[in-house]
């Protein structure tokens, strides 16, 4: 009898991918590891909405109203939410707009920025609506486990997975080397 | 050598100390690590980062102004005071604009170094984004104040060391910044150089060297290859002057 | 003119005998002229006092009365104490205020006519809502009043010509005792010191077992005989009249109507520890009283209480000089005042050494706040045995509370130590109280079932203020604005009180907005007892008191507001997307969050 498969969900909000690359650097490993769990929505899937899931893997930070709903759908369907990553942890890069205010980045950029023609700001309702910050996603919903990096080494994300995988508790990263770059 | 005058004990282990010695300089002679960042041995103790606090006789002190006494039991590695220094980095982290990824100094950040010592996987806290003025007027030399954890180093360095008193510490409360001693308050019209103190006693991005990016890569840097605790024990002012030119 | 009229009301143009030539004055009179200080001007004043610029430059950002950028020409301050501030009714007046002026707090309105912002206690807390208006204090503000002084900006009038009624105020002893009862003529202590041995002087204050009024309680006599025995060729005495503890009024009471006994107990310090000089550190909001300490000043030169050659005795010599600060709490501190003496930045020193040895220029220096000096007066007066006699076994004599808040008869209240906190609810006509805070934000938050406990140093220890708080009284606001007092008080020296002061400032803004869960409750107590013990100074030491009081004695005032929720964002999402809205002029569903 073949154990049941653990679901996976990912994504990235406002975040590069750069994490999900990393992810796939466990190269040989990903064979093993997809015998084990079985992915959700994830940009591996193309599934549009998170469904129940035992692990959610969230990398970015939280820089609009699209962000918070993905975010608060994957922590509603996933039993344990791990933030990857720079950006998820502490809003990142994306989040060096946080040094100007909202109005000065929109007008700048739709506004009054070099080579900006036909000057207005985008207000489709199809458009996400931007926060005033760029947030890490512990501000938005509870986070069980963190895993630090631009982006975390594959090898972290083995370290955490497969203690899940068998149903224990994750070694404390902090036990484990790691960075914040 | 010096005879000790005295016998403190830190985590039970006997630690020998000279008149006028702090917990500190006793505990680095002794090859015993104390957190700290605002402090760098052969300059006067300041006491602000407060991560060098430990129990001296069961009261909380900060081991860097606290002069060590014939006897002592001091705590220093427990649970309790690791947890208050994670604390105290987190909000070192959230007060500035502290973005390793994107940060030159990354690799080579005290505070970044500090964090992976105490098993800081996040900030904790909500982050502060403050706007702090960015000074690039010196031609070798940035200054980016945002990242500044007012730690009073460069301050010292420049006063004690360089004789030259080009920062100093204005502001109160979270609001506090570091000022450069010009009258136009730019750095460009100071006298600091690339081989004084101060230029290179910044454990953080805030006074950094221009035009030096990546010289070093990424996972090459100090505190990718070494541990803080092991990098503290070789630090000290006058070893620091023979080799300015990191 | 304006200008020459706010020099007038704060006696600036008396001639400035006793003031002494202090970075902070010269930089106050700087602020008069320009309305702020320039850069080139700090410049210059650097040059003058052979000053690093970045001195100046870090002096003018400390401290809460001197700006870099232009204030207006009528500079209004309200008060944000609990109360003397502009809650303490039932209106919001600094937010009336601005309305009539058409202006925001925190900033100068465009035809720089008028500017509003808001600092922290001005000491007129038995005089309901104060603000200072050019440093002048107005009090007993209502809804009437701010508008009538919204014309008279408007008409731009002189603040001569304002009703002279605001500007009166009152010394609302209510209860005096031991030392406000006492007649002390001029000189009379002194006379009996200089009759005996300096030794026997500080014999006779240690026997009445007097310490300090300003909360910590060190033995007074001790610590004069210390000062005296440590190694060096100059002592300073220094009296800290810099009392910013919210609530907190008696020294302005006393300075008003005891300055002779102070500059007595000064003097008797000065005696005992052979000290040659003197500072009084009045804090800026008492300004106004400038005046009438110089001329009792004046008064006891011309006596011969003062000067070369006291009373007659050849090598005894004291002089006195007034220093005024410029708005911060934090100078309250011993050591932090010294550094300010010294024209720097109030920030507190590390203790040790401690003043009595390394204090002003590094010389041992005695420390003593306005009361203590008047207690020593009194017991060199009338014998220690009297007053020893007065109060509990480890606090003798008298305290002197500044009673205010919620109760029918605000004021000064002296009572022999080991009162009971419902004594004095009793005498001032509080009735139906919720709370008192005593000793200020700093000090204990104490519900009605301990009443029955008494002030003293054994048991409640207060440097004086005792706010009352009545039923309808809603605690967390108050717990709100003590937050907010401390992170702006906070001098930002050391990380635990700078990062955490803002931090419980935000996190009981979030539980009083209604968006905290238990977990952010559980998050304050370990932010405020990590605030409390890592802190360098008795600032961040103390700075969380109130709200884990609050949590200890008020559970339900706090459990009311929580969100019954495991867990709530950190910020409000919805207002989060505010501007974006307004940028975009969307109002659709999509462009809200709940």
């Amino acid at each position: 009898m073949t154990e049941r498969k653990i679901k996976i969900a990912t994504t990235s909000l406002a975040g590069c991918f750069g994490c999900h690359m990393s992810f796939l650097d466990i190269d040989e490993q990903l064979v093993q590891l997809n015998e084990r769990i079985e992915f959700n929505r994830s940009p591996l899937t193309d599934i549009k909405h998170c469904g129940p899931s035992d692990i959610g893997l969230i990398e970015g930070g939280v820089c609009n109203a699209d962000n918070v709903r993905v975010l608060r759908e994957f922590r509603a369907n996933c039993k344990i939410l791990i933030a990857v990553g720079a950006c998820a942890i502490t809003g990142g890069v994306p989040a060096m707009r946080n040094y100007f205010d909202l109005r000065e980045c929109l007008e700048e950029v739709y506004l009054h920025g070099a080579g900006v023609t036909n000057p207005q700001i985008p207000g489709d309702v199809e458009l996400p609506l931007l926060l005033d910050k760029v947030y890490p996603i512990q501000e938005v919903v509870p986070v069980d486990y963190f895993l630090p990096g631009c982006p975390p080494p594959a090898d972290a994300f083995l370290a955490i997975l497969l203690p899940l995988l068998n149903g224990a508790v994750p070694p404390q990263m902090a036990d484990c080397r790691f960075y914040y770059d | 050598m010096t005879e000790t005058t005295g016998t403190i004990f830190i985590d039970g282990k006997a630690v020998g100390f000279m008149q006028g010695q702090t917990i500190m300089d006793a505990a680095l002679s002794a090859q015993v690590y104390i957190p700290h960042l605002c402090h760098y041995p052969g300059l006067t103790p300041s006491g602000n980062c407060r991560l060098c606090v430990v129990e001296a006789d069961g009261r909380r002190a900060a081991a860097c102004t606290t002069a060590a006494k014939a006897g002592q039991q001091i705590s220093n590695n427990t649970a309790e005071l690791n947890a208050a220094r994670k604390v105290i980095t987190q909000m070192l982290f959230v007060e500035g604009n502290h973005i390793c990824p994107s940060c030159e100094k990354s690799g080579n950040c005290k505070l970044q170094a500090m964090g992976y010592h105490l098993g800081m996987l996040e900030e904790h806290y909500p982050q502060f984004n403050p706007r702090r003025v960015l000074d690039a007027s010196h031609p070798d030399i940035l200054l980016d104040r945002g990242r500044c954890i007012l730690c009073g180093l460069c301050v010292r360095a420049s006063h004690e060391v360089d004789k030259k008193n080009v920062f100093a510490i204005a502001g109160r409360g979270a609001d506090a910044y570091l000022i450069v001693n010009t009258v136009s308050g730019k750095l460009g019209d100071s006298n600091l150089d690339v081989t004084d103190l101060a230029a290179n006693i910044c454990p953080v991005g805030a006074i950094m060297f221009k035009e030096r990016g990546y010289v070093t890569p990424i996972g090459e840097r100090i505190y990718d290859r070494q541990h803080i605790s092991d990098v503290a024990m070789h630090e000290h002012v006058t070893e620091q002057k023979g080799d300015k030119k990191r | 003119m304006l200008s020459q009229h706010s020099e007038l009301k704060t006696g600036n143009n008396a001639d400035a005998d006793f003031i002494a030539d202090h970075l902070l004055h010269r930089l106050y009179r700087l602020q008069q002229q320009h309305r702020h200080i320039p850069p080139q001007l700090m410049v210059e004043v650097a040059r003058e006092f052979g000053l690093p610029v970045s001195q100046v430059v870090a002096v003018v950002n400390f401290y809460s009365f001197l700006y870099q950028q232009p204030v207006g020409r009528y500079h209004l301050l309200f008060s944000n104490c609990t109360s003397c501030g502009y809650q303490a009714g039932e209106v919001n007046l600094l937010a009336l205020l601005c309305r009539q002026l058409n202006i925001a707090s925190g900033q100068t309105r465009a035809d720089g006519v008028v500017s509003v912002d808001e600092t922290s206690c001005i000491g007129m807390c038995d005089h309901g809502p104060s603000m200072l208006v050019n440093g002048v204090p107005i009090v007993n503000l209502d809804e009437g009043r701010i508008k009538q002084l919204c014309n008279l900006i408007a008409a731009e009038q002189s603040l001569d010509d304002w009703p002279a009624d605001w500007f009166r105020i009152n010394n609302h002893i209510r209860k005096p005792d031991l030392l406000l009862n006492a007649p002390l003529e001029c000189g009379d202590s002194l006379k009996k010191a200089l009759a005996g041995d300096a030794l026997l002087m500080l014999e006779s204050i240690m026997q009445s077992g007097l310490r300090g009024r300003g909360g910590a309680g060190f033995a007074t006599g001790k610590k004069w005989l210390f000062c005296r025995e440590a190694e060096s060729d100059t002592r300073y005495v220094v009296c800290n009249a810099d009392e910013g503890e919210p609530g907190t009024f008696k020294d302005r009471v006393l300075l008003q109507c005891h300055a002779d006994a102070l500059f007595e107990g000064m003097t008797l310090c000065a005696y005992g520890i052979g000290a040659k000089k003197g500072f009084l550190y009045l804090r800026g909001e008492y300004r106004y009283l400038l005046g009438h300490l110089q001329a009792v000043l004046r008064r006891r030169y011309d006596s011969g209480l003062l000067g070369a050659s006291i009373l007659g005795q050849a090598g005894f010599s004291f002089d006195i000089e007034i220093v005024i600060g410029a708005g911060a709490y934090i100078c309250g501190e011993e050591s932090a005042l010294i550094e300010s003496l010294e024209g720097k930045p109030g920030i507190p020193r590390i203790r040790p050494p401690f003043p009595v040895t390394h204090g002003y220029l590094g010389r041992p220096t005695v420390v003593n706040n306005v009361e203590t000096f008047i207690a020593a007066t009194h017991i060199v007066q009338y014998g220690s045995a009297g007053f020893s006699a007065v109060g509990t076994e480890k606090s003798s004599g008298s305290k002197l509370l500044s009673v205010s808040g919620d109760c029918r008869t605000p004021g000064i209240y002296e009572y022999p130590y080991g009162v009971s906190i419902q004594q004095v609810l009793d005498d001032c006509g509080a009735t139906q109280v919720q709370a008192v805070q005593i000793g200020g934000p700093a000090g204990s938050l104490l519900a009605k079932k301990d009443f029955n406990r008494q002030i003293s140093f054994e048991d409640v220890s207060t440097g004086g203020s005792f706010l009352i708080f009545g039923e309808n009284r809603d605690l967390l606001s108050i717990n709100r604005n003590f937050a907010r007092f401390f992170a702006h008080e906070s001098c930002g020296f050391c990380t635990p009180c700078r990062v955490g002061t803002r931090l419980l400032e935000n996190s009981i803004g979030k539980i009083a907005d209604g968006r905290a869960t238990w977990r952010d409750v559980d998050e304050i107590k370990q932010l405020s007892g990590f605030v409390r013990h890592y802190s360098h100074c008795g600032l961040g030491h103390t700075a969380a008191n109130h709200i884990l009081d609050s949590l200890r004695h008020f559970p339900g005032d706090i459990q009311n507001l929580l969100v019954q929720q495991a867990f709530t964002p950190a910020f409000d999402l919805d207002a989060a997307l505010e501007t974006a809205r307004q940028m975009t002029q969307r109002d659709d569903a999509d462009a809200h969050l709940e």
